[in-house]
């Protein structure tokens, strides 16, 4: 009596494991969600918005060598253009436009914005060479971030952007001249596309966001 | 005895279905060539790879739905896929027989590059891409054959080709079918490509090599196929989820 009902016992257990078998395969099963091993990749969570960049799993290193997350920015707004240090035409006139909008809307915001230049060529953009660009454009202030990723989260992150770039030779790229504001959710809020444009949208989409 | 058994079968099982998943691939001896967008100092060098036979299908896909439920139809995150992710799929993991060995196509960048890595593959370069698909049945380089041509752009005038299935098409001289005729495909450095609409307004280079050039730098100018997949791939975003376009992918 005693065997047998530890027989049931065993087929019970038996059976549940074959139930979840099925669970395992089958279609609307949420519980598989949450549990699955193979879901390598961060999950996004439900407090970020939708369209939110903080929702990236990516790494990032700025030019003090620290390792980052764009959810790190949380809370700010983020002004970001994607540039290469050994550029010699389009990216110091794309600098000279992030810091006249830093100029400009420095006076007026009062809550935090983050210049972010992503760069484009990780392979020659280190830290140590992004640290030596910051300084010797005077943007080495904390409002200034550099970042570094891999070849992969920074073609990912251009196409967030629809930044479109393509490496002409070792020390040389084509690229999108494009500046996007983010809000403090993360979400893309605005562009300006084109060299020495008229800021002026950028400007006030950002003390729009900075100083309501 | 039977408890220590039953896990090894389902993990016995689950590497089946994991094989099943991935489309068998063949090797591609690297080369040298100069793409649409070349001049004689642009040759570009590939090197050796695996590239998949068919395009990914619907039934895979949905193994890899069921496997990574954050690219659910329902749950898919905005960010990484537009309204029209999966659009024909009755519900999150169900869609009509009549396309299971169909293409699978409205599933955008993110989506093609996620599936890829989950099966240890990747999405193939434009370079890549371009290379193996400029082969016809005899020939790797079938470009300058007027009916490779005529045949690849009287496909592309053809309404609904993403029913197709996979593996009907004539397969070419690497053992690579559909690369024409069935979807177009995504590609891993799509945003590579400079000729966009608003490529003079916004892309610059440093000695201006692509400044206006779109078109007249056209290597190939009867390619006229090539230079339309060049301009498509320039007018995508990556989250575009649209019905022309599936994706296959190649490893290393």
């Amino acid at each position: 009596m005693r065997k047998r009902l530890k027989l049931t016992k065993h087929m019970k257990s038996y059976t549940l494991l074959l139930l979840s078998v099925f669970a395992l395969f089958s279609c609307d099963n949420t519980t598989t969600d949450e549990t699955n091993p193979t879901n390598n990749t961060v999950e996004a969570t439900e407090e970020f918005d939708e369209m939110s960049i903080f929702q990236l799993p990516s790494t990032w290193k700025t030019q003090n060598n620290e390792t980052v997350e764009f959810k790190d920015f949380q809370g700010e707004v983020l002004v970001v253009v994607m540039i290469y240090t050994s550029c010699k035409a389009a990216c110091p006139r794309l600098v000279a436009d992030m810091r006249n909008i830093e100029a400009k809307v420095k006076s007026e915001a009062n809550q935090p914005v983050k210049y972010i230049l992503v760069s484009i060529d990780p392979e020659t953009d280190i830290p140590e060479k992004l640290k030596a660009f910051a300084i010797e454009n005077q943007m080495d202030s904390e409002q200034w971030v550099f970042l570094q990723g891999s070849d992969e989260n920074t073609r990912e992150f251009a196409n967030i952007l629809a930044v479109k770039y393509k490496e002409i030779s070792p020390i040389d790229f084509s690229h999108s001249n494009i500046i996007s504001v983010f809000n403090q959710q993360g979400v893309l809020v605005h562009q300006q596309e084109g060299l020495g444009v008229d800021n002026k949208a950028t400007v006030n989409k950002i003390i729009e966001l900075v100083a309501p | 005895m039977k408890f220590n058994v039953l896990p090894l079968i389902l993990i016995l099982l689950s590497n089946i279905a994991i094989a099943q998943q991935s489309t068998k691939t063949v090797a591609i001896k690297g080369g040298k060539y100069i793409p649409l967008y070349g001049t004689d100092s642009s040759v570009v060098t590939v090197k050796d790879f695996h590239m998949d036979i068919h395009p990914v299908t619907h039934q895979q896909y949905l193994d890899f739905v069921i496997a990574n439920p954050k690219w659910k139809k329902n749950k898919v995150t905005r960010l990484f896929a537009d309204k029209g992710y999966l659009m024909d799929w009755t519900s999150d993991t169900t869609f009509s027989n009549t396309i299971s060995n169909s293409p699978v196509n409205t599933v955008s960048w993110y989506a093609a590059k996620a599936y890829c890595e989950y099966v240890g593959k990747r999405l193939p370069t434009v370079d890549e891409w371009e290379y193996v698909a400029m082969a016809d049945e005899t020939k790797k380089d079938a470009r300058v054959d007027s009916l490779y041509n005529q045949k690849i752009l009287s496909s592309y005038e053809t309404p609904k080709t993403y029913l197709k299935q996979v593996g009907k098409t004539n397969k070419n001289i690497w053992g690579v079918y559909d690369l024409h005729g069935l979807v177009w495909e995504w590609t891993l450095d799509f945003n590579s490509v400079l000729i966009s609409g608003e490529s003079r307004k916004d892309v610059d280079t440093d000695r201006n090599l692509f400044c206006a050039g779109g078109a007249v730098g056209a290597k190939d100018l009867m390619n006229y196929a090539a230079f339309m997949r060049y301009a498509f791939r320039g007018s995508l975003k990556a989250n575009f989820c649209i019905k022309n376009l599936g994706f296959r992918c190649v490893k290393d």
